[in-house]
């Protein structure tokens, strides 16, 4: 038998059974679900709230003389930086082009920092702004200004990128990210099938070994969503399920608007590989990240149409009617299983993490 | 308390096969399964295989279900 | 996905339920012993397919919520140590011990890393041979085949940086503990995956001796569906036995081959049940032939006994004699992300299940 010397002893002091909130950073406080919401809520508004910021809207509304400015920023550090499907580069683009279109508004221009780690491949660093460009071409954005710090190796993990963007607000589309004129019987819409992204990222890691052909889905969703307010700009609500996934959004939704959400799960689009890695590492394909998917809050009468407009269009094809608001059960999302049972939906904490139990 | 999945043998290389459930491939070892062979469905759980799954069972069960279902 | 789709077809599983409906006369309480049974019924939302004669109680059956917190504390006490390396399956990253968790440690510097399988470990121990790799071995029948198949590759591989800190537990002891308290169970939902390796015959006791019924049940709804209507069956009919329903996995004998291989590097103890309290041979330990691979005799870790704490009650959460909802703790101090007792540790225990499921 061998004693081992400890790192400290501290350990030794445990008088408390009850565990008390640490002061240190988690990857939890980084994933999107509640934990992230909580140190959102007790840390950075507590300092920076103001009434623009406390509305936590995908884009700041910010009105000026003559029109409103949506206005947004996202810090994108990705691992692996290249993926099937993208990269780090292409989600850069994406997700601020994506945060300024599902509040209703036209993206225009983004700025673009990078932190880059010394010793990263030029090379790969060619690869990843030539597919900036390329992704902002399709999504008629033009980068205007950016920023490059350059940091030793070990400080920061190969190569970090902030953007922010600017678009275009008409004022009829103003109340869109505040969800202030959904109301119950407004049918819930998703773009295509959840979890591509969180798949693709997973299989290209070494942490779990499985093999698979998926994609990320990563997207600019402007067109799609500026051709479902051309046939309906009457959608109350919109945003795009990133990490924390549809369930994510759609608790927030619920929790803001003080009304019910009843999902069908038979509904859903989820691909047959993403269902068969959620089998065997017990995840939930509710609230797996996505990169290109919005979920739309659209009056009764206008669903099916707009879910016809958005099918016709690539980002759309596997579109559908996944659920609506409803006046019961304030608050919570409920799941109207496959098998013709009720549960709850609810935000998870942080990471999900796979299972064997 | 145990995530086991149904997954198909696609390749045996010594104790470890290959095996896909739904397009997702996995490796799992046969240490502790006798005569699993290439086509056979196996129950994997953490990485093992512990068992075939018997078709004719299986069937057998969904007729049942059926004609339960059915009365 | 095949053999999974073929059991959750909407229309027949609400034709059963219909069934179930029909033959189910006299009042019974099943309880179901596994964690994966108690997510699927929440996550199918089962109980609303079933009659209101019919109550579905959870067990002890989440190997995470009975393992006593001594055994966290270890781990992240062993985290702790230079040059070790804890491998451990997802399951265990949050679950809190006296005072951290390994997911806090991980966040402090501690080299903590998930794995789907205890082979991932061995590769890791492999390829840092100068470091101790310790792997977390928690789980009922189904896992600890796997976790004996390890060692016994890490002794043909002559790896001597690979450790195991060994917290399995076997399952049909605290169904007996359960029934000799005097619980009200009229049938139980055996574990159809456990039950792939044990076989049948470890619930003979509980038809013979005590009456009750026993179906070892998959785990799709059709599956859990078919299960209750086999035990109404034998109950409206006074015929409680023991029967299979998950016959596609298993066999009346199990898995042979591998319970040789946990006979070979394990043997019965007596266990702390976190919430039951100890159960005679109710666990397992390595063999002192392979005390080489066992990370409870190379880490001389003394941990300090502690207290329960006030107000929780999953000792009876766990036996099925309350409701989560009754206790005082619930939703308020004791959340998911502050679990005070057992049962809201893992996302399968009946707290934690109805916290984030119960309608």
């Amino acid at each position: 038998m061998t004693n081992y010397k400890l790192k400290n002893t501290e350990y030794w002091a445990h008088k408390n059974y009850a565990l008390k909130m640490e002061s240190i950073i988690t990857l939890n406080h980084g994933s999107g679900g509640r934990i992230t919401h909580e140190l959102i809520s007790n840390l950075f508004l507590k300092y920076f709230s103001n009434e623009k910021l406390n509305n936590l809207t995908d884009s700041a509304v910010l009105e000026t003389e003559n029109c409103s400015l949506a206005f947004t920023t996202d810090s994108y550090v990705v691992d692996p930086i290249f993926f099937p499907g993208g990269n780090i580069g292409k989600l850069a683009v994406c997700g601020t082009v994506n945060d300024l279109a599902v509040s209703g508004a036209v993206p225009k221009y983004l700025s673009s920092s990078f932190i880059i780690e010394e010793g990263f491949s030029l090379d790969d660093l060619e690869t990843i702004v030539k597919s900036m460009a390329e992704e902002a071409s399709c999504a008629a954005v033009i980068i205007v200004t950016g920023d490059t710090k350059v940091v030793p190796r070990g400080k920061c993990d190969k190569i970090f990128i902030n953007t922010s963007g600017i678009g275009f607000l008409k004022k009829e589309f103003e109340k869109i990210g505040n969800a202030s004129n959904v109301k119950p019987g407004d049918k819930l819409i998703v773009n295509g099938t959840l979890g591509d992204h969180a798949i693709a990222i997973l299989a290209s890691r070494e942490s779990l070994k499985f093999e698979s052909k998926m994609e990320s889905d990563c997207a600019s969703l402007n067109h799609i969503i500026q051709k479902a307010l051309a046939v309906c700009p009457e959608i109350s609500f919109m945003r795009d399920a990133t990490r924390g996934g549809l369930g994510t959004v759609a608790s927030e939704l619920a929790s803001k608007i003080k009304l019910g959400i009843v999902l069908n799960e038979s509904a859903i689009p989820v691909k047959e590989s993403v269902q068969a890695v959620c089998e065997i590492f017990g995840f939930d394909p509710l609230f797996l990240a996505n990169e290109g998917k919005v979920l739309l809050v659209v009056p009764a009468e206008k669903a099916d149409l707009v879910l016809k407009t958005i099918q016709q269009d690539d980002l759309g094809k596997d579109a559908a009617i996944i659920g609506e608001v409803v006046s019961e059960n304030s608050g919570k999302v409920v799941l109207k299983t496959i098998s013709g049972g009720k549960r709850l939906i609810d935000m998870p904490a942080g990471e999900q993490l796979p299972r064997i139990c | 308390m145990c995530l086991g999945v149904p997954a198909r043998i696609e390749a045996i290389t010594g104790s470890e096969a290959k095996v896909v459930m739904g397009g997702i491939e996995l490796r799992a070892s046969l240490d502790l399964l006798d005569d699993a062979k290439v086509g056979d469905y196996v129950l994997v759980h953490a990485g093992f295989a512990i068992q075939k799954v018997d078709e004719e069972e299986a069937n057998k069960t969904l007729e049942l279900l059926k004609e339960l279902g059915m009365g | 996905m095949k053999f999974i789709s073929e059991y959750r077809d909407g229309k027949q599983i609400r034709e059963f339920s219909e069934l179930i409906h029909k033959v189910s006369k006299k009042n019974i309480c099943i309880m179901e012993v596994c964690g994966s049974h108690t997510m699927a019924i929440h996550r199918f939302g089962i109980k609303n397919l079933l009659p209101a004669n019919i109550k579905l109680i959870s067990g002890p059956g989440c190997p995470v919520c009975v393992t006593a917190i001594d055994y966290i504390d270890k781990a992240v006490a062993i985290s702790k140590i230079q040059d070790t390396i804890i491998t451990t399956f997802g399951d265990l990253i949050k679950v809190p011990g006296s005072y951290s968790s390994l997911e806090k440690e991980k966040a402090r510097g501690s080299d903590i890393r998930m794995v789907y399988s205890i082979l991932e470990s061995l590769d890791i121990a492999k390829a840092n041979p100068d470091k101790k790799i310790v792997f977390l071995a928690i789980g009922f029948e189904t896992t600890t085949p796997a976790t004996a198949a390890g060692i016994l590759k890490a002794e043909e591989l002559k790896l001597n940086n690979f450790l195991v800190l060994c917290s399995h537990k076997i399952m049909p002891p605290p169904m007996e503990a359960i029934i000799e308290e005097g619980i009200k169970v009229d049938g139980f939902l055996a574990p159809g995956h456990v039950s792939v390796i044990s076989g049948i015959e470890m619930y003979r006791f509980i038809s013979e001796k005590f009456h009750k019924g026993v179906v070892v049940a998959g785990f799709e709804p059709m599956d859990i569906l078919q299960s209750v209507y086999m035990l109404v069956q034998q109950l409206e009919n006074n015929t409680p036995k023991v029967e299979i329903q998950y016959s596609r996995v298993v066999k009346p004998e199990g898995n042979p081959k591998a319970r040789l291989a946990v006979d070979t590097v394990f043997e019965t103890t007596d266990a702390n049940w976190r919430g039951l309290g100890i159960i005679p041979k109710s666990a397992l330990k390595i063999k002192s032939a392979f005390a080489q691979f066992d990370a409870e005799k190379v880490f001389n870790i003394k941990i300090e006994e502690l207290k329960g704490s006030k107000g929780c009650i999953c000792g009876q959460v766990l036996k099925g004699l309350k409701p989560p909802s009754d206790c005082k703790l619930f939703g308020k101090v004791c959340t998911p992300e502050n679990p005070t007792g057992a049962c809201m540790v893992s996302s399968e225990g009946a707290c934690n299940v109805f916290y984030r499921f119960g309608i």
